[in-house]
């Protein structure tokens, strides 16, 4: 067979059988992701469904409300660039991180996955890419409910597409990058933990439910969420829907997402090497 | 004819846990060769695959694989090779079929290769009524005719089975045994470990026996057996155990070796089993309180008892 003999014959060849390798990965991935699309759904939708129901449906309803800074727009303006980065983040965990961690440990499937005829690293390049589209689907489901689900006003404007589809991609590819960092380096034992250090703190303090530039009361924490990439993310996609909101510059969050790419990958992909080499 | 694979120097050090796992293996595995290592737990047997399928990076030495060098084109290597690791590693959120469907994607095969190649190997390892079931619902026996048939899926010129049949039952063990012959007839070279006997006996054209990171010999089963020098091997089963029931037992007439078993007994390797041998062996032992006397042939347990004082399992 031609695919088989292949010896180390011309460049173009070789990446050919890397590409198809490659493409390979990324159906079966699909395979399994079309199997389990109920979970995938329930994963993806609820967290922000209910957020959004109680505090921008009831609360309205019931009285009770929020500006989260800006009393001139509703909270749910707010929340919906914040919600979208949310679900764009949470896929890199839930979709890349947790299966990874049992593909290491439990199932020793990576021993048999880094068999595959290309390089190793193209392996954990797979595994963000492929947790990058889980992304992009994921926002473009949540994106419809949170805008939809609140009983007060919405404005968001879709202007400044080539940005906002700029900021989905990086946040998503960046979002694989942390899952496959988390998935590489957490040990089955320690699952929980994720979510306690890593998911909570990160969706809390990273500027989802409030804009950036209102945090300058409490200046210390201003600086402080810098460190997390979802602030670059919510203010990154608040820019591009509701640019009517205070926000950063976008040099800022499209400079610092597009480093935590690199910086994220980087480990990713040095862990997972380490990991499957020894 | 370029051997089919070569390890040259092979060596593996583990600096941090202070472990010289492969130490300086040299072994040329030729064109369709059915070959196996033998050796017990430790001995380093995963580690010299490990190196050999591109999982471990070798701390001296170098493997060829069809000529090709492991370390400077893994993935070329990984094309020529099929692997059955110690682990069942299927694809647990795949059907049987898939496991070796996506497999063929990953070597390159259109959907319908794919497709025809998945259902000819369902078939060949009588798996074809289990297609859709998920890996979680083999018996361990059907999983690890699973593995073998992913692992040949791509039609690797060199198969890799790292223990194959631990864990299996008898029957199941000799089914595979049956995939393994049929595969070699096909002409691929396999290369095998295990820690059992028989399997390197039975199975392989060539045995190399390893303890702790070397290889101790490496020959055709009959001729180790044959290189003994030894037509009977008798066990004692005693009450007590002294020096002097060693050499009262040493200097019979055609006992070539003594050796004390775990168990406080004796193994004598006799050279002929002449009429005359188990009186004597009796009558020497019979102050020692002889409770069990067994003859055996001399097989590749005992190579290895001879070469290394130990059992091989322990
Ligand atoms: N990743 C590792 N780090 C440190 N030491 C290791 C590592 N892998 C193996 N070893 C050590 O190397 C030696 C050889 O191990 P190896 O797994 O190759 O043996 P084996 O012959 O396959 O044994 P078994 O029959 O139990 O599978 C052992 O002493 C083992 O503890
Ligand atoms: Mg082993």
């Amino acid at each position: 067979m031609s695919e088989v003999t292949l010896r180390s014959g011309p460049r173009s060849s070789r990446l050919r059988g890397y590409a198809r390798a490659f493409g390979g990965l990324l159906l079966r991935d699909s395979r399994v992701l079309v199997r389990e699309i109920v979970p995938f759904v329930l994963r993806t939708v609820m967290n922000p469904l209910l957020f959004v129901f109680v505090f921008a449906y009831v609360f309205p309803k019931i009285g009770q409300g929020f500006d989260g800074g800006a009393p001139d727009v509703s909270f749910a303006t707010i929340l919906v660039p914040g919600l979208v980065a949310v679900a764009v983040v949470f896929q890199g965990i839930s979709a890349v991180a947790l299966p990874l961690v049992n593909e290491f440990g439990r199932t020793r499937e990576i021993e048999d996955r880094v068999m595959a005829p290309l390089p190793v690293g193209a392996v954990a390049v797979e595994k963000i890419v492929f947790g990058a589209l889980q992304s992009v689907v994921a926002a473009a489901m949540v994106f419809p409910l949170v805008y939809l689900v609140p009983a007060t006003d919405v404005s968001v404007n879709f202007d400044r597409w080539p940005l906002l589809l700029m900021v989905v991609v990086l946040s998503s590819l960046t979002a694989g990058a942390l899952g496959l960092a988390v998935g590489t380096v957490v040990k089955p034992q320690q699952v929980p933990l994720i979510f306690s250090i890593l998911v909570i703190p990160i969706t809390f303090l990273g500027c989802v439910y409030y804009p950036w530039a209102s945090l300058s009361t409490i200046r210390w924490l201003q600086f402080a969420v810098l460190v997390n990439p979802l602030v670059y993310m919510s203010e990154g996609l608040r820019t591009s829907l509701t640019p009517q909101l205070p926000h950063m510059p976008v040099a800022a969050f499209l400079g610092a997402i597009t480093l935590s790419l690199a910086l994220l990958s980087t480990l990713g992909v040095r862990a997972f090497l380490r990991r499957v080499r020894s | 004819m370029t051997p089919s694979i070569a390890l040259i120097g092979l060596t593996k050090v583990y600096e941090a846990a202070g472990v010289r796992a492969v130490d300086g293996i040299d072994l040329e595995v030729g064109q369709g060769e059915l070959f196996g290592l033998l050796g017990p737990n430790g001995a380093g047997k995963t580690t010299i695959v490990g190196m050999c399928t591109t999982r471990v990076l070798p701390t001296g030495g170098r493997v060829e694989v069809d000529g090709v060098d492991v370390v400077a084109d893994p993935a070329g290597v990984r094309r020529r090779i099929g692997v059955v690791t110690q682990y069942n590693t299927l694809d647990r959120a795949c059907t049987v079929a898939e496991n070796i469907y996506y497999h063929c994607r990953f070597f390159g095969m259109s959907k319908a290769s794919g497709r025809r190649r998945t259902d000819g190997l369902l078939e060949q390892f009588r798996l074809a009524d289990r297609a859709e079931a998920m890996p979680d619902e083999l018996s361990g026996g059907m999983a690890q005719r699973l593995q073998v048939a992913r692992a040949i899926a791509h039609h690797p010129q060199v198969l890799f089975l790292d223990e194959p049949t631990a864990g299996l039952d008898p029957q199941s063990r000799i089914a595979l045994w049956d995939i393994v012959a049929d595969l070699r007839r096909e002409g691929i070279t396999v290369l095998l470990t295990t820690h059992y006997m028989e399997e390197a006996e039975q199975l392989c054209e060539r045995v190399a026996i390893i303890d702790q990171g070397r290889i101790l010999v490496c020959d055709t089963p009959a001729s180790l057996v044959k290189g003994l020098n030894a037509g009977r091997v008798v066990l004692l089963a005693l009450d007590s155990r002294d020096a002097g029931l060693l050499t009262r037992l040493g200097a019979i007439e055609g006992v070539t070796e003594v050796q004390p078993t775990d168990d406080g007994g004796v193994r004598l390797l006799a050279a002929t089993a002449n009429g005359r041998l188990l009186p004597q062996v009796v009558e020497a032992a019979q102050p020692n309180g002889v409770r069990d006397l067994a003859i055996n042939d001399p097989s590749l347990e005992t190579v290895f008892i001879s070469l290394t004082g130990r059992d091989l399992r322990e």
